[in-house]
């Protein structure tokens, strides 16, 4: 079973501070500051890649990992070879930026529309932009059938579909059959990724991150960046915080010794 | 101005909540842009449905077909497709939901529609010709962004649920019930709905508690838990926890509180180490009293929390649990 699976890297915000750079207006989707972020593979790609590993070692066959992104995607790319990705293919070109989902789709799509595959694996949403995009309009593009939000996973051998669950809201699952090539987008929970190996990292370290750009691509100027994007964004703001909340301050123990008291008087205790 | 469609949400019988929501949002957009509000519904035997969403619409479209008595986005996508090319409705809205998901970027993309997903905010500026601005959050609701379309017949948003408050208040529009002729002709083979599965039940129902202590991803290790866990003891309550916990395996599937999880409303809930993110939220901001701990100033769960500690929790935890006896 080959299997594409695209990955973002992303910064890290969980635990971080965020500002909104002066100039946010000209760069598109990325106008928060970088310094001090850590960058790495959003959470659901991380699945998605896990996912595509268990296949292969059920089914063999080959992974290629994608990106759009620019050189220090390569951190993330390099790291999916170190688990046991074939190949790794990092689409650049200063002519993407400011691509929205549909442009990045489009990108994907190109460089994916001639691949051999039997699957490809996004994750469900990117950790930055939490778009949901990008998986669903590929899948059209390439003109093959999707499933979102994919919990759970099974295929057999040298059959042409594969069941599958998605989430649905609250605990329910949905189970459909899909025929093959197909797309999913893989939810977080579905499986346990791997860290890589220091073997595999130091084999990954040799492996060549194949690099393509508009030209290689075949694509028109027009079909990415702002041009090829059907979305632009007007404006980032950090959200007026209208924190509700009541914060209690002081040390550890000051603090635990008033919320009891508000516990009493609130009759939870 | 062309009808602004809202496509029902419904499962198992049952309208979804973020249908009415979405029809409370059109009906104000369909007041500032003088347009029809129109429910899209597409099932099997759903005159019941059909009849509710009347009162919150001023047309019904409803589409008869077996294929249809579960969704499928193949079949709806094929549906949707024919009706937005003969209607040219202003605007499409559909949930950004299990469904909205996994059909809106395709369908999208088949027409050639820009879309906006997971919206907060939607409105149009004024005048004839009117442009579409979404508001949505990134960076896990710590940035949100205004975003525009590019110019179209028909604009497609989805729409965050629980963003958009319905009221049931005010006159029944009374629309009309329109049936449309469904277009799906033979079996969709590629994509086959087989069956819902509900997840497994275990020996706790979070949802019944009246106490809920529960655990963000703040915690960092699975061995950590047992801190959380004796608060939990010593306030008489039961262990719950966000996505990512889940997701680790550090708390079992009926414990997680949030969209894809229970919604619980007990008398006290404890966020531990919670940043917040909507889908946690919206499963548990209905709880009386709802108390943070979690050492970054800025984490939305302080806009929904009545308490907040800004600090380490491995500190105030265990402090905590002493001052309560455990």
């Amino acid at each position: 079973m080959d299997i594409v699976v695209c990955v973002k890297h992303v910064p890290d915000t969980t635990e971080a501070e965020i500002a909104i750079r002066d100039d946010a207006g000209q760069l598109g989707w990325h106008g928060i500051k970088r310094e001090g972020l850590v960058f790495d593979i959003s959470e659901a790609d991380n699945y998605a890649v896990e996912e595509a590993l268990v296949l292969k070692e059920e089914f063999d066959g080959a992974i290629t990992v994608l990106t759009v992104g620019p050189e220090g995607a390569d951190e993330t790319l390099r790291m999916c070879l170190a688990k046991g990705a074939d190949q790794a293919v990092r689409l650049t070109d200063e002519r993407f930026e400011g691509s929205d989902s549909f442009a990045t789709a489009r990108i994907l799509s190109e460089a994916i529309k001639d691949m051999d595959y039997d699957l490809v694996l996004t994750g469900v949403q990117a950790d930055d932009d939490g778009a949901a995009q990008v998986g669903v309009t590929l899948a059209e593009m390439l003109g093959i059938p999707h499933a979102a939000l994919v919990v759970s996973t099974e295929a057999e051998e040298d059959e042409d579909k594969m069941t599958v669950h998605r989430e649905l809201e609250g605990g329910l699952h949905e189970v459909l059959e899909i025929e093959l090539p197909a797309l999913l987008t893989i939810q977080t929970g579905i499986n346990e990724p791997r860290y890589a190996s220091i073997f595999g990292i130091r084999k990954a370290m040799k492996k060549k991150i194949e690099v393509l750009d508009l030209d290689d691509l075949e694509l028109a100027e027009e079909a990415v960046g702002e041009a090829g994007s059907k979305t632009s964004l007007v404006k980032l703001f950090i959200p007026m915080v209208t924190a509700k909340a009541t914060i209690l301050e002081g040390s550890p123990e000051q603090v635990s010794s008033e919320l009891v008291t508000i516990f009493k008087n609130e009759g939870v205790v | 101005m062309g009808e602004i469609f809202v496509l029902a949400e419904h499962r198992q019988g049952e309208l979804r909540d973020v249908t009415f929501e979405m029809l409370g949002k059109g009906q104000e957009l369909a007041a500032t842009l003088d347009a029809p509000l129109v429910a899209v519904l597409l099932g099997h035997n759903v005159d019941g449905l059909a009849t509710e969403l009347a009162k919150h619409a001023n047309l019904v479209l409803v589409i008869e077909d077996e294929q249809l008595e579960h969704f499928n986005s193949a079949a709806y996508q094929q549906v949707l497709a024919r009706m937005i090319t003969e209607r040219k409705p202003g605007l499409v809205l559909m949930g950004h939901t299990s469904y909205g998901m996994d059909l809106a970027p395709s369908l999208a993309t088949q027409l050639d529609l820009p879309l906006v997903t997971d919206c907060v905010g939607l409105e149009f500026e004024d005048g004839p010709g009117a442009q579409p601005l979404a508001v949505r959050e990134m960076y896990g609701g710590k940035v949100s962004a205004k975003v525009a379309f590019s110019q179209a017949g028909t604009y497609m948003a989805t729409a965050r649920q629980a963003a958009f408050p319905f009221e049931e208040e005010g006159e029944p529009l009374g629309g009309e019930v329109v049936a449309v002729d469904s277009p799906l002709t033979d079996e969709i083979e590629y994509r086959k709905f087989l069956e819902y599965v509900e997840a497994a039940v275990g020996d706790v129902d979070i949802t019944q508690a009246d106490v809920v202590v529960a655990v963000g991803r703040g915690i960092k290790e699975g061995e950590n838990m047992a801190l959380v866990e004796k608060l939990a003891e010593a306030l008489g309550g039961v262990l719950a926890g966000s996505r990512p916990v889940v997701d680790a395996g550090w708390l079992p599937p009926d414990r997680q509180v949030g969209q894809s999880g229970k919604t619980v409303k007990p008398r006290l809930f404890v966020a531990v180490g919670i940043s917040g993110a909507s889908q946690h939220v919206v499963g548990m901001k209905a709880s009386s009293t709802i108390v943070a701990i979690n050492k970054d100033p800025d984490a939305p769960i302080f806009k929904v929390a009545h308490y907040g500690i800004v600090d380490d929790l491995f500190k105030v935890v265990p402090a905590l649990t002493a001052q309560l006896g455990g």
